[in-house]
């Protein structure tokens, strides 16, 4: 008898094993839906909000988190099938940026980390294997393509290496375009879509607005051969090129989700920066700032006499001060500088009263409602120019405090207007073209301004569109180092926001999926 | 996903894993656990220096001795259909005691108890969805507790002694919710503190009221776990973070609550029926705080906020002849652990328990004892919210379901 019981015991645990509890509502087959939507063939079209770049290129491990990517994810339990990226299994190193014929493409640098030795983003350091030349000449489901705007997804030869050098093609459709006439939405329809998402037209008014509005505002003007990359693409052409988009896309019957622009005040690139950085300490003490003020005071009169004497402030010594800026919408008031200064006795050569009069004949200081751009940091109390031995010249060799900051750091507020009213514009193309066709709108507008205070998602955490601020936000932190473009865990954030309007819209229920598991910024401890 | 047992010889002589609410297991006698675990007024065998100490100076031989071992098989699955994640792990524990009593005179008995009323063992797929609260927890601890008993006329008796615990803790968890190296393999943190050791003790009194009705109370102390010499060990950590999570020392403390047992038995022809009622004192486990030497790190609480749990058993038994008894028994144990703080290391609801078992007797006096038991957790959909991140607390959760059979044998002498 004992004996039988002991070799009951052990058989009996192991009959147990292959029983498990089962849920009231066990997730299975039928507990996720794909609506009125099909989602076996998604295609992605847009820019490189689509693409997946982030830190300021596309690197092979950063690409696999694009929107699009943790998307087709989802869809697969509804029923979606494969999901193809241009390839970057090139880079090597994993480190981003492009080659052309062997030679880096200049602005196209290695993806951003941050050097905590320095407490600064910096260009990882390494050499780009990616080679534009290699075509790989395949239509992929992302379709995003960095850089393009609107009308570029319908222009032939956009991706011919041959125009590459002089601009008229983009080097990353150039290595995946099906052929060097080929349109990007040529490409995408190729692959048959019965779901897409299109994110196209941020670059239409933000390539303005991140060049500190150096480019032209081309409303009236529907010629996009006329345009340089800085220039604010005109309403009339952005509707015809969008529509043209959207009728290819749901040519075949295929569903979507279209999204808007984000302002540029919802993005860190313009809101990091603070205008009055400048306290006492960065100063040198007290004693400098009244110094200081003796010229600053000696300008401020001089403007005075034109009118124009509250383009300065006096430097304050218990508030932070704010930056000294150019301002090319200014009335330059040079000339009368350099008269004034020839007569203000202060002993100086001519060059060197020419050269002040020039410095400052555009210059003031920036206010609240100036928006310092990400790459004006780096800009902050830098040389001007190489030391003179002149005491007073040198002294003016401190930009942003005695040597305005250029232009194209700053978005000024009537910049800021030109923008506003191009991103209004343009929204409302997209939310009408999407009304025509029916389609489900992803109002990433809407939703970064209300992440400028932070939005709580499911789980409790409030994501906000604040740049990397140190290890206080390293695991909420949504925006890639480049100020623009979202990082993995950002674009997980948009995925999610992209699957509660698809699941509305089209009667889905797909899985969302949880921005807190996704990475943040990659630190690194030097570089 | 599940971890199969590859050999029942992983079973080892060391008792760990859990269930019940919280992190305590109520395997402490094959027959008192047959009968739902009640105990606290049966006279039976040596399991009685569990139950209640006092009712060992009743046992009819001079010489009571009881050991046990019982092999458990641990389920528990969880899913979150918000994210459509799915996970399930299964643990094995092997909980086991050792009794021994000796009449001195006929109204003095000592003894010594050795047994293994806490633990948890749970090890989730590494890197899991939970894995920023847990990967895996593998708590022990053994107490060993002298007692005796003394009577006092026919109709009361009391006994106790002091309780000395070793035991020890092993958990891992990922640092937080993203971090890897630069691999990307999850960056985590293991806890190990060994060889911890504190005293409590444990006192009660039986009441026979007549040859078939009986009271008990029996009452065993909080131990706090205090360990002072514990040990950090950071794994993957990235490149930046190698001055900072250094491995090093950690002082941690967890309570083991105190318990208190009321109970009645009622002995009739063969019969024997027996309630108990537990009252366990899980409020003593208000967080899980570790304190890291290493000051870069700080202190790690983790709020718990249990709360005082009851635990109702019912057990009868049938005497069938002098070689068989058969036993029954059922018993709800409410779980300490409120909404929101629902944590996947100790991931465990109410529960209802269903126990059944026999013992064969030999003729000389030799008895071999075997027990069933189901504990069917009940279904909760439940989070943990008090996960700190950047500053603001993010909650973990989904529904969880559990259970656990549990084989157990027994020996028993006594002359």
């Amino acid at each position: 008898m004992k004996k039988r019981y002991i070799y009951a015991l052990p058989l009996f645990v192991i009959a147990l094993v292959s029983c498990e509890p089962s849920f009231d509502n066990e997730i299975n087959a039928d507990t996720y839906t794909n609506g009125d939507a099909d989602f076996s063939v998604y295609v992605a079209v847009g820019n490189s909000l689509t693409s997946g770049f982030m830190d300021g290129t596309i690197f092979k491990s950063g690409q696999q988190y694009s929107f699009p990517n943790i998307l087709a994810k989802q869809f697969e339990v509804v029923g979606g099938g494969s999901f193809t990226q241009p390839s970057f299994e090139d880079d090597i190193s994993n480190v981003g940026g492009l080659l052309l014929g062997g030679n880096q493409i200049p602005g196209v640098s290695t993806r951003l980390i941050m050097n905590m030795a320095t407490s600064s983003p910096e260009n990882i350091k390494g050499t780009p294997t990616i080679e534009v030349s290699k075509l790989q000449a395949r239509a992929y489901n992302n379709m995003g393509v960095p850089n393009a705007k609107v009308f570029h997804l319908l222009l032939k030869g956009y991706g011919d290496i041959a125009g590459v050098a002089n601009k008229t093609a983009n080097p990353y459709f150039v290595r995946h375009a099906t052929q060097p006439s080929a349109s990007v939405l040529e490409d995408a329809m190729s692959m048959k879509p019965t779901f897409f998402t299109n994110w196209i037209g941020a670059n239409d008014v933000l390539s303005y607005a991140t060049s500190g509005g150096e480019g032209v505002d081309r409303v009236g003007n529907p010629d996009p051969r006329t345009y340089g990359g800085n220039d604010i693409t005109d309403p009339g052409l952005f509707s015809v090129a969008y529509k043209q988009i959207v009728d290819g896309l749901t040519a075949n019957g295929a569903k979507g989700v279209v999204a808007t622009i984000p302002d540029v005040t919802s993005i860190p690139f313009f809101t990091t920066v603070p205008y009055n950085p400048i306290t006492v300490e960065l100063l040198g003490g007290p004693e400098k700032v009244d110094a200081l003020n003796q010229f600053i005071g000696l300008f401020k009169q001089i403007l005075g006499s034109q009118g124009q004497g509250d383009r300065l402030q006096l430097l304050s010594k218990n508030t932070p001060n704010p930056l000294l800026i150019q301002d090319k919408g200014l009335v330059d008031m040079a000339p009368v500088l350099k008269v004034a200064l020839a007569n203000a006795g202060l002993g100086l050569p001519q060059s060197a009263i020419d050269f002040i009069a020039n410095a400052y004949g555009q210059a003031r200081h920036a206010t609240a409602k100036d928006l310092m751009l990400l790459t004006s940091k780096a800009q902050i109390g830098a040389a001007a120019f190489e030391p003179t031995g002149v005491e007073l010249i040198d002294m003016l060799n401190v930009k942003g405090v005695t040597y305005p900051i250029g232009d194209q750091f700053v978005l000024n507020q009537v910049e800021q207007s030109t923008v506003k009213t191009a991103t209004i514009a343009f929204n409302n193309i997209v939310r009408s073209v999407a009304a025509d066709k029916n389609l489900a709108v992803a109002d990433m507008n809407a939703i970064l301004n209300k992440a400028v205070v932070g939005i709580k998602v499911a789980d409790g955490q409030i994501y906000t569109a604040d740049y990397f601020t140190g290890l206080g936000n390293l695991n909420k932190v949504m925006f890639s180092l480049d100020g623009v473009h979202p990082n993995a865990r950002g674009y997980a954030f948009v995925a999610t926001e992209i699957l509660h309007v698809i699941n509305k819209h089209y009667n889905a229920k797909i899985p969302l999926v949880n921005p807190g598991a996704y990475p943040g910024p990659t630190l690194l401890p030097s570089n | 996903m599940v971890k199969r047992i590859i050999s029942l010889a992983m079973i080892s002589l060391v008792a760990s894993s859990a269930f019940a609410g919280g992190y305590r297991i109520s395997m402490q006698g094959q027959r008192q656990l047959a009968m739902g675990h009640t105990g606290v007024a049966v006279i039976g065998n040596a399991e009685t220096m569990f139950f209640n100490p006092a009712a060992s100076v009743y046992l009819e031989d001079r010489f009571n001795f009881s050991a046990g071992m019982t092999a458990l098989v641990a389920d528990t699955k969880f899913q979150n259909e918000t994210y459509n994640w799915e996970n399930s792990t299964q643990n094995i524990g092997t909980p086991f005691y050792v009794y021994g009593s000796a009449k001195i005179t006929d109204w003095l008995t000592a003894g010594l108890a050795v047994y293994s009323p806490y633990g948890s063992a749970v090890e989730w797929d590494r890197d899991w969805q939970g894995s920023h609260l847990v990967n895996n927890i593998d708590l022990k601890a053994i107490y060993f507790q002298p007692t005796i008993a003394v009577r006092i006329g026919d109709h009361f008796s009391f006994g106790g002694g002091p309780i000395y615990v070793n035991g020890g803790v092993e958990f891992n968890r990922n640092l937080s919710r993203s971090m890897t190296d630069e691999s990307g393999n999850r960056t985590d943190v293991t806890i190990e503190a060994k060889g911890v050791h504190a005293w409590g003790y444990t006192a009660g009194f039986l009441v026979s009221l007549d040859e078939h009705f009986r009271m008990g109370l029996n009452y065993r102390s909080e131990i706090i776990m205090k360990a002072d010499e514990g040990k950090a060990k950071f794994n993957d950590v990235p490149a930046f973070g190698k001055d900072m999570f250094v491995d090093g020392g950690i002082k941690a403390s967890m309570p083991l609550p105190a318990e208190l047992t009321v109970g009645a038995s009622y002995e009739f022809n063969k019969w024997l029926f027996a309630f108990d009622y537990n009252r366990t004192y899980w409020r003593a486990y208000d967080a899980l705080v570790i304190e890291f030497d290493n000051p870069a790190i700080g202190t790690s609480v983790n709020p718990r906020n249990y709360k005082d749990s009851s635990t109702y058993r019912l057990g009868m038994q049938y005497a069938a002849n002098d070689k068989w008894d058969f036993r029954l028994g059922w018993y709800y144990d409410e779980s300490p652990v409120q909404d929101g703080y629902f944590a996947p290391e100790t991931p465990r609801n109410d529960s209802r328990a269903y126990t059944g078992g026999l013992t064969y007797t030999f003729a000389n006096k030799f008895a071999v004892d075997f027990v069933v038991s189901y504990l069917h957790f009940s279904e909760t959909n439940n989070s943990y919210d008090y996960y700190m991140e950047d500053g603001n607390p993010v909650s973990f959760g989904g529904t969880y379901l559990s259970s656990v059979f549990a084989a157990g044998l027994g020996l028993s002498y006594s002359f």
